[in-house]
């Protein structure tokens, strides 16, 4: 039952943007000028190249984040059954978080969450 | 009595009755498009209702009256007029962008934003994906809505469309710790991932009055991770218009602009929804214990009026706190994540763990 409904979800979404873009498509006038198909930009004609290069900052952010959604994966069904395993459950989430923010820490000292 | 806050039965002798005239199959499909239908129009609407909301508190909030010539005295058919108006917009294509992940990326937004609309509990038995791992599977939807937002600045051939989807993806992925653990901390007090569970288990009191200091911050910090990932000001620098015009759809025109400013739109009144859900009792009545007559009174008034009450109360906050915050700048709003947000929201938890093995929950 749940699988069939989150097929129709699915469909639902698809056919909401297949609809909206097939009746903009009809009623939307079109007109063809080769400018059209430069890029907006700010609206002055661009500069170069558009496929730039962009911070690695980001980048590091990014392998961060993994790490640390992982852990939220993970602790996910130790969420549901801190009440049934009781203080055993505080002392193996102590001991998670501890190595985790250890990681979180050096990489804070390293300065990898600093903006140069 | 007719019990209306329970849909489960209606819906029950629904597909019974629907079964009962034509082949099951039939049924199942009759069922499904009208599920699809009631989506797509549930959708429509609460866009409308909420971009003439935020019209209305910023022209409140910046002492003007806002839209007031359409539609008699409030502009109340502004919305509507503007929905035509994008539906009749050419639509441009570009010249050497990437065609195939230029036209994906709309989809993949809708796509997150409708999976985790439909799993929102507007009653009881009145949602339309119930299951086991409930707020889990909204957390996992959710994030798809980042990969259509990188995709969309990185085909679209702009230098400014680019720089904008790199600064929001990762502010997104980085805010998406912060309410992945707050949704954990609610998780540790309710002791179920199904939301059905997480709200049936509020009928004694509201998580936040029940985990008392830390379902208070959890909720607080879930607030404004919850207003990072809905790309809204004072962290809407993925579209900072100073600077890059409208950051990643920049590019997008007509209708297909329109898609990214819906699901920006609905991504609000779901991260509201989903608080509601966590911390104010999702359809739930307000219950004060000891004021017998005053909660009889609260009884009467339906869930699902409760949900959208709530829920609009809590996009009423994030719009004030939209128009009342200057922008950040992205350095900053990345080292409030990682170095307050992050190390805080980790504390919480364990304050909620500690809370909840000792027992000083209510």
């Amino acid at each position: 039952m749940f699988f069939i409904f989150l097929i129709v979800v699915i469909l639902t979404a698809v056919a909401l943007v297949v609809a909206a873009m097939t009746i903009a498509r009809l009623v939307a006038p079109r007109s063809f000028n080769p400018q059209k198909g430069e890029p907006y930009e700010c609206g002055i004609p661009t500069r170069g190249d558009s496929w730039v290069q962009f911070r690695a900052g980001y980048y590091l952010f990014a392998i961060l984040f993994l790490m640390f959604d992982i852990e939220t994966v993970f602790l996910f069904p130790w969420a549901v059954v801190v009440a049934e395993v009781g203080p055993y459950a505080l002392v193996s989430i102590t001991v998670f978080l501890l190595i985790l923010v250890l990681g979180l820490a050096y990489a804070w000292k390293k300065g990898a969450l600093e903006w140069k | 009595m007719f019990d209306y806050y329970n849909l489960t039965p209606l819906l029950r002798s629904i597909h019974a009755f629907m079964c009962g005239i034509m082949p099951e199959w039939l049924a199942m499909t009759i069922e499904g498009i009208a599920v699809g239908l009631f989506i797509m129009i549930m959708y429509a609407i609460l866009a409308i209702i909420l971009i003439y909301m935020e019209r209305k508190v910023c022209a409140t909030f910046q002492c003007r009256i806002g839209p007031n010539r359409v539609g008699g005295k409030g502009g109340l058919l502004q919305v509507p007029a503007d929905v035509i108006k994008i539906l009749t917009k050419e639509i441009i294509y570009l010249k050497d962008n990437d065609k195939f992940l230029y036209g994906l990326a709309p989809f993949l937004v809708i796509t997150a934003s409708i999976l985790t609309f439909s799993c929102l509990p507007w009653n009881k038995g009145g949602e339309i994906l119930h299951m086991d791992i409930g707020i889990f599977f909204v957390l996992a939807a959710s994030s798809i809505g980042v990969l259509g937002i990188l995709l969309a600045g990185w085909s679209s051939n702009s230098k400014y469309t680019l720089i904008g989807a790199v600064r929001s993806g990762a502010m997104i992925i980085s805010y998406e710790l912060s309410i992945g653990i707050s949704v954990l901390t609610m998780v540790i007090l309710s002791g179920a991932m199904d939301i059905q569970a997480i709200v049936s288990n509020q009928s004694d009191g509201w998580n936040i009055f029940k985990g008392h200091i830390p379902a208070l911050m959890a909720f607080i910090i879930y607030l404004i991770a919850g207003n990072a990932e809905a790309n809204r000001a004072p962290f809407d620098l993925a579209e900072a218009e100073q600077e890059l015009t409208a950051g990643y759809h920049t590019e997008y025109s007509g209708m297909h602009f329109g898609f990214f400013y819906l699901a920006e739109y609905l991504n609000l009144f779901i991260t509201a929804g989903i608080a509601v859900t966590l911390f104010l009792g999702g359809w739930m009545p307000l219950h004060i214990s000891g004021l017998d007559a005053f909660n009889a009174i609260m009884d009467y008034i339906p869930g699902v009026i409760w949900f959208v009450g709530k829920t609009f109360f809590i996009v009423f906050i994030l719009m004030w706190i939209r128009w009342t915050f200057p922008r950040l700048r992205i350095d900053q709003v990345l080292i409030l994540e990682w170095k307050y947000l992050m190390p805080l929201s980790l504390f919480v938890l364990l304050l909620m763990t500690v809370c909840k093995v000792f027992g000083w929950v209510f």
